[in-house]
C-alpha cells in the first residue's frame, strides 16, 4: 500500500511539472508520432509492391506493429534508464536514492517516468483497430484480459533486458553503448519471426526475447494457431526476465560504493 | 584555407581519442543492415526483381546507404543550437573565421573519421555475412565518390539551416527531430525512392532529400546507368548551390537579431 501511495504522489508531482512546459510536451508528442509514421510508411509503401511477406498479409503485419507499440509505450513510460550510468552513478545521485526507505529501482522508475510515451500505445491501439477491422477478426470477452497480460509481459521483457544492462554500471562505470545497440536489436521483434535466419530466431526467442513483445503475442489475436504456445509463454518470459533483472540489480546495489563525496 | 584544414584535423584527432565508442557503432550499423536484409528477402520472396532492382542490388543498396550515412551524418545542427543556447556563439562570432564554414569543416573531420573507422571495417564485416555485389569498373567508383561528397554538402547545408533557425526560436529541438525523420524517410535510406507511389516520387523531385542517400546508392549498385548517373549528379549539384541562398539570407538576418542568453 505504501508503494501505491508513493506511486500516486510521484505521478501528481510529475503532472504538475510537465504541464508547466506545454510547448515541450507537444513537441514530444509530435516527434513520437513521426517516428511511428516512419515505420508505417515503410510498411505501406512496401505492401504497394507485394501482397504477402513470407505468408503474412499487410494487415497482419500492421496488426503486429500496432501491438508492439503498446508494450513498448508502457516500457518507454516507466523505464527510462538510458542515462542511468551518467545520472545516477557518475554524478552520485544513487547515494541520495539509497538513503530513502523505498526500493531503489522503484524510486528511479518513478523519478524518470515519462508518461507522455503512453500516447504511442494509443497510436498502437488505433493501428490494431484498423487492421482487425480489415481482417474482420473476432474477439472474446477474455481477450481483453489476454491483451493486458501480454502487454505487461512484453513490457516486463523489455524492462528486464534494459534494467539488466543498466546494472552493468554498478560493476564498471565506463560508458558503454550497449543500450542503443539493444534498442536496434529490439526492432527485430516487430516483424514475423519466420523471415529471419534460424540463429537470429533462436536469439530473439530465448536470449533477447524481443519476439515476445511483438510477433508471438500478436499471433494469438490473429488466430495463428502454430504460434499459440509461444504466445501464452509471453507473461512467463516477462516474469523470468524481470526477475533476473531485479536479482542483478540487488546484487549491484550491494556492490555500489558511490562515486561522489 | 589552412585554418579550415586544421579544423578538420583537430576534429579527426578528437574522434580518434574516443575510438572505442565506434566498435559498437560498427555492430549497430551491421545489425540494422542485417535486419533490412532479412526484411527485403521476405519482401522479394520469389520475385527476381522489384522496380528494376534485383535482390543482390537491394542488399548492396542497403549496406551502402547505411555505411554512407556514417560519412555524411553529423550533428552540427545540434552543436549550433547548443552554442546559441549556452551563449558560446558570441565568442565564436568574433573569431577570425566564418562560423558556418568552421562548423562544416568540423563535420567533415567527423565524417572522414567515421568513413575510415566505421564504414570501411563495417562494410568488410557485413560482406562476410551478406552477399554484397560491388561494381568493378573505376568510373562507377569515381561517380560514387563525387556523389557521396555532394551528399555530405547537401546534408550539412540542411543541418546549417536547421541550426541557424535556432537563432530565431532559441529552442528548436522539435524542428531538429522532425528534420531527422524527414531525412530518414525521404533520403532513400530505409526505402529506395523508386518504390514510392508515382505522385510521391514526383513530389520528391522538388526537394533535396534524395540527393543525400538515394542517388549515391543507386550509382554504386549499378541501378543508375549512363544518362541517369549524370542526371543524379546534376540534381545534387544544383541543390548544393540552391541551398546556399537560404543559408546566406537567414545567416545575415540571424546575426542582426542575435540575442546572447547569458554568457
Amino acid at each position: 500500500m505504501f508503494y501505491v501511495s508513493i506511486f500516486f504522489q510521484y505521478m501528481a508531482q510529475y503532472m504538475k511539472t510537465k504541464l508547466q512546459y506545454r510547448a515541450d510536451l507537444l513537441v514530444e508528442f509530435i516527434s513520437d508520432l513521426m517516428s511511428q509514421a516512419v515505420n508505417l510508411v515503410f510498411l505501406l509503401v512496401v505492401f504497394g509492391h507485394t501482397s504477402l511477406l513470407h505468408g503474412w498479409t499487410r494487415d497482419e503485419i500492421l496488426f503486429i506493429y500496432g501491438f508492439f507499440l503498446v508494450p513498448y509505450a508502457v516500457f518507454g513510460a516507466f523505464f527510462n534508464l538510458w542515462d542511468f550510468n551518467e545520472r545516477y552513478i557518475v554524478r552520485g545521485e544513487m547515494d541520495r536514492v539509497l538513503t530513502r526507505p523505498v526500493h531503489s529501482l522503484f524510486q528511479i522508475i518513478l523519478e524518470r517516468m515519462e508518461l507522455e510515451s503512453l500516447l504511442g500505445g494509443v497510436t498502437g491501439i488505433i493501428i490494431m483497430a484498423y487492421a482487425s477491422a480489415r481482417l474482420s477478426l473476432s474477439f472474446h470477452w477474455y481477450d481483453i484480459l489476454m491483451f493486458i497480460l501480454f502487454v505487461l509481459g512484453g513490457a516486463f521483457i523489455y524492462a528486464g533486458v534494459f534494467v539488466s544492462l543498466a546494472t552493468i554500471s554498478f560493476w564498471s562505470d565506463a560508458r558503454t553503448s550497449i543500450m542503443p545497440m539493444m534498442y536496434n536489436i529490439s526492432n527485430y521483434g516487430r516483424y514475423p519471426i519466420d523471415i529471419y535466419h534460424r540463429v537470429i530466431r533462436y536469439i530473439l526467442t530465448w536470449i533477447l526475447p524481443f519476439a515476445f513483445v511483438g510477433v508471438y503475442p500478436a499471433s494469438y489475436f490473429l488466430g495463428k494457431k502454430e504460434w499459440y504456445g509461444y504466445a501464452f509463454f509471453t507473461p512467463i518470459m516477462g516474469v523470468i526476465f524481470f526477475g533476473i533483472a531485479v536479482v542483478l540489480w540487488n546484487a549491484g546495489v550491494k556492490r555500489y560504493r558511490g562515486a561522489g563525496n | 584555407m589552412d585554418k579550415y584544414i586544421e579544423m578538420i584535423r583537430i576534429r579527426f584527432l578528437m574522434m580518434l581519442a574516443y575510438r572505442t565508442n565506434y566498435y559498437t557503432g560498427i555492430l549497430i550499423y551491421a545489425i540494422n543492415i542485417a535486419a533490412y536484409y532479412f526484411l527485403w528477402s521476405a519482401i522479394y520472396g520469389s520475385k527476381s526483381t522489384m522496380q528494376g532492382m534485383s535482390m543482390a542490388q537491394m542488399t548492396t543498396y542497403v549496406a551502402i546507404s547505411w555505411m554512407a550515412r556514417a560519412f555524411y551524418f553529423n550533428n552540427i545542427d545540434r552543436e549550433i543550437a547548443m552554442e546559441i543556447k549556452e551563449g558560446r556563439v558570441a565568442t565564436e562570432l568574433i573569431r577570425p573565421y566564418s562560423y558556418l564554414g568552421m562548423k562544416t569543416m568540423q563535420g567533415l573531420g567527423e565524417g572522414i573519421f567515421r568513413l575510415l573507422f566505421l564504414s570501411l571495417p563495417g562494410i568488410f564485416l557485413v560482406a562476410l555475412f551478406l552477399p554484397l555485389r560491388f561494381p568493378t569498373d573505376v568510373h562507377t567508383w569515381m561517380f560514387f565518390t563525387l556523389s557521396i561528397a555532394l551528399s555530405f554538402i547537401i546534408n550539412s547545408e540542411l543541418n546549417l539551416l536547421a541550426g541557424i533557425i535556432a537563432f530565431f526560436t532559441l529552442n528548436n529541438e522539435g524542428l531538429l527531430r522532425a528534420k531527422r525523420f524527414v531525412i530518414d524517410l525521404f533520403s532513400g535510406l530505409i526505402l529506395p525512392i523508386s518504390f514510392y507511389p508515382d505522385w510521391a516520387q514526383e513530389a520528391m523531385k522538388y526537394f533535396p532529400f534524395q540527393g543525400i542517400s538515394y542517388i549515391p546508392s543507386m550509382i554504386v549498385t549499378g541501378s543508375f546507368q549512363g544518362q541517369a548517373i549524370l542526371h543524379g549528379l546534376l540534381f545534387q549539384l544544383v541543390w548544393c548551390v540552391l541551398l546556399l541562398i537560404p543559408i546566406q539570407l537567414l545567416w545575415r538576418a540571424a546575426k542582426k537579431q542575435l540575442v546572447i542568453q547569458g554568457g
